[in-house]
């Protein structure tokens, strides 16, 4: 079984985020960088699978050359190999974009299961996955908690609103992994000393035929507008106390 | 001169600190509180590759390099001492003396074991009446025929009456020196079950509650003469430079423990408001941090130093004692200082800041007190 799981290296989730010079970039001076957290679930999952099946777990992602501490950390998990699409610009590009450069590495692979986390935490756009789909004309089943392989069918289970739908196709297939569908391993030590001896493969956009051709680009990223301070009601008696809090959410806040 | 961590090493501080974060925090209060070692966290620990780190793949071990095996005890310190004091006994005192000492046998038969961390192994070297003085051991180990035996008591050993201690390596006095000054020293390795040797788990401890510390009893203790760690008289060298490098995870530990009471300090003041605005703006408050962050840096400086002369086989031994003692004491001014910055509550159990303060103090006592280590160094410079 081919088992493909696309990563993104994102900031780190406790990283404070800056709005660059430019205004429509990220300040990237301070940036711990990591595996999309979402993506730890389609390694794990896919781990899993060749564990139970068999077969060989390729890690493929896309973006400058620090990216390949991400790969390298799903190869510590157990990952066979990688393939790294090494690009300094391609961090922001257009999400459709990437999808169809990641399928451009990915189609040679042969592969039954291309594993994607349901989303990036960095631009929440979560497009990249269906892009892949389409290109490689496999049906897409995104944001699973839950996967079932029997032959060349699989089941999977996807919350909606508190239900569950089951939703089954035949091979291959694109997944996208929500939280819930495992919980993904620790790179273990041992895994960590393995995985420099494993293979990572280094493409440019032009080994792959491929040119830039986003549709869309990044107009301006806005910082969430600053908190503003907390106001204290006064008043001596628990009346005049509701009385200026009414007066303050009607005039002030202007939301009665 | 190059500052950069290799990829290995970022993957291994991310891995750590997330394994800390999740498995070893949220039960460290209430182990601290019940005083009691786990065995679950120490399979834990040993099932990501905690132990053993420096060991060769062939006896089990990871096969790392001392600065990653540093990075791992800073990042386990940074969440719970206790647990990083495990480790790093388990490595650097229990581990360390067999595999630099060990024959071909002992090696094969107790690392990969003790690798794996479903078993521990503690390093009897401290006496009642023999701290600092560590040459004045009374605790004798007498050749009868193919067999030692030994009798004497060792205090505040380290994970050697655990559930899953397999035993100790003791240092005793086999003789006199052949210059006749002073008593002939060596280390002689004990396993847990044997005849008169008794392992009992101390309690009422100030720090570390949830490691496992013992007294060693031996009463006409006999083990066979092979179990001699080394050669005959060579326990003092031996223990020297076991302790030389013990410090670098002892700094590793002060290093790591200030970092996370930095960390628990600087979020409170953040949040924490007084007089309308939060204390981290207050210059007096403001400097306080930044002084911690000053010190840390310098701390982790020089420990990675110390680390790096260790992997590159240059001596090391001065700027061990320096990191040693530098970061134990940079982790109590700062233990000390975030405990302030939390004010009432940081008196409290409840916002673990407490338990650093309590933790580092430890380190300015263990394996070699803060005046060893300041004699350690007027010598290794030539003041004395």
């Amino acid at each position: 079984m081919n088992l493909v799981v696309c990563i993104k290296q994102v900031p780190d989730t406790e990283t404070q985020i800056k709005v660059g010079a430019d205004g429509k970039s990220i300040n990237m001076d301070d940036i711990k960088w990591v595996m999309n957290p979402y993506d730890e679930f389609g390694v794990e999952e896919a781990l899993r699978i060749k564990a139970d099946k068999g077969g060989d777990v390729i890690v493929v992602g896309a973006g400058p050359k620090r990216v390949t501490e991400a790969l390298r950390t799903a190869l510590a998990m157990g990952a066979d190999k990688a393939i790294l699409i090494e690009d300094e610009g391609l961090y922001g590009a257009d999400p459709i974009f990437v999808g169809k450069l990641l399928a451009k590495a990915i189609e040679p692979l042969n592969p039954d299961i291309v594993f994607f986390g349901q989303r990036a935490v960095d631009d929440d756009c979560g497009l990249a996955s269906s892009s892949v789909a389409e290109a490689l004309g496999m049906p897409q089943l995104a944001v699973i908690v839950k996967q079932e392989l029997d032959g060349d069918t699989i089941k999977v289970q996807r919350p909606v609103e508190g239900q569950t739908n089951v939703l089954s196709t035949k091979l291959p297939v694109c997944l996208t992994a929500q939280k819930g569908l495992n919980e993904p391993r620790y790179a273990s030590l041992p895994g960590i000393m393995k995985a420099k001896k494993k293979p990572l493969e280094v493409k440019t956009l032009a080994d792959l035929g491929v040119e830039r051709d986003d549709k869309i680009e990044i107009a301006a990223i806005n910082p969430p507008p600053e908190r503003a301070p907390g106001k204290v009601i006064q008043g001596e008696t628990p009346e005049e106390l509701a009385v200026n809090l009414a007066k303050a959410l009607r005039e002030e806040a202007k939301v009665i | 001169m190059d500052f950069e961590l290799s990829m290995e090493q970022e993957i291994l501080r991310r891995t750590v600190r997330s394994f800390a974060e999740k498995e070893i925090a949220p039960v460290a209060r209430e182990l601290d509180e019940k005083e009691e070692f786990s065995l679950e966290t120490c399979r834990s620990m040993g099932e990501l590759g905690l132990f053993g780190m420096v060991v060769s793949e062939e006896y089990g071990g990871q096969g790392m390099d001392y600065v990653s095996y540093i990075i791992a005890v800073e990042e386990l310190a940074r969440v719970d001492g206790s647990h990083a004091a495990t480790v790093a006994a388990g490595n650097s005192l229990g581990i360390g003396p067999l595999l630099y000492y060990g024959s071909e046998a002992q090696k094969r038969k107790y690392l990969p074991k003790l690798c794996t961390g479903r078993s521990l192994w503690g390093f009897g070297l401290t006496e009642p009446n023999a701290g600092s003085d560590a040459g004045g051991a009374r605790t004798t180990a007498v050749l009868d025929g193919d067999e030692w035996v030994i009798n004497g008591s060792k205090i505040f050993i380290t994970n050697a009456s655990a559930p899953n201690s397999l035993g100790v390596t003791v240092m005793a006095r086999t003789g006199t020196r052949e210059d006749g000054r002073g008593a002939e020293l060596s280390c002689i390795l004990v396993e847990r079950g044997t005849r008169g040797f008794t392992a009992r788990e101390m309690h009422g401890k100030m720090m570390w509650r949830s490691s496992n510390t013992s007294e060693l009893y031996f009463d006409d203790c006999r083990v066979p003469r092979e179990n001699l760690l080394g050669q005959r008289g060579k326990g003092f060298h031996q223990m020297l430079e076991t302790l030389d490098a013990g410090r670098l995870s002892i700094g590793a530990m002060g290093l790591g423990g200030a970092q996370g009471a930095y960390e628990l300090a600087m979020r409170y003041a953040k949040e924490r408001e007084q007089f309308g605005r939060p204390i981290s703006s207050f210059q007096i408050n403001a400097f306080k941090l930044a002084d911690m962050a000053m010190e840390i840096e310098a701390a982790r400086l020089l420990l990675y130093k110390a680390c790096w002369l260790k992997d590159r086989h240059q001596p090391f031994g001065k700027l061990a004692a320096m990191a040693k003692l530098y970061c134990s004491e940079v982790m109590g001014r700062v233990a000390s200082q975030a405990v302030q910055l939390h004010g009432g509550y940081g008196l409290m159990k409840e916002y673990n800041v407490e338990r650093f303060f309590r933790d580092q103090k430890l380190l300015t006592i263990g394996e070699g007190t803060s005046e060893i280590q300041r004699l350690v160094i007027a010598r290794l410079i030539g003041a004395i």
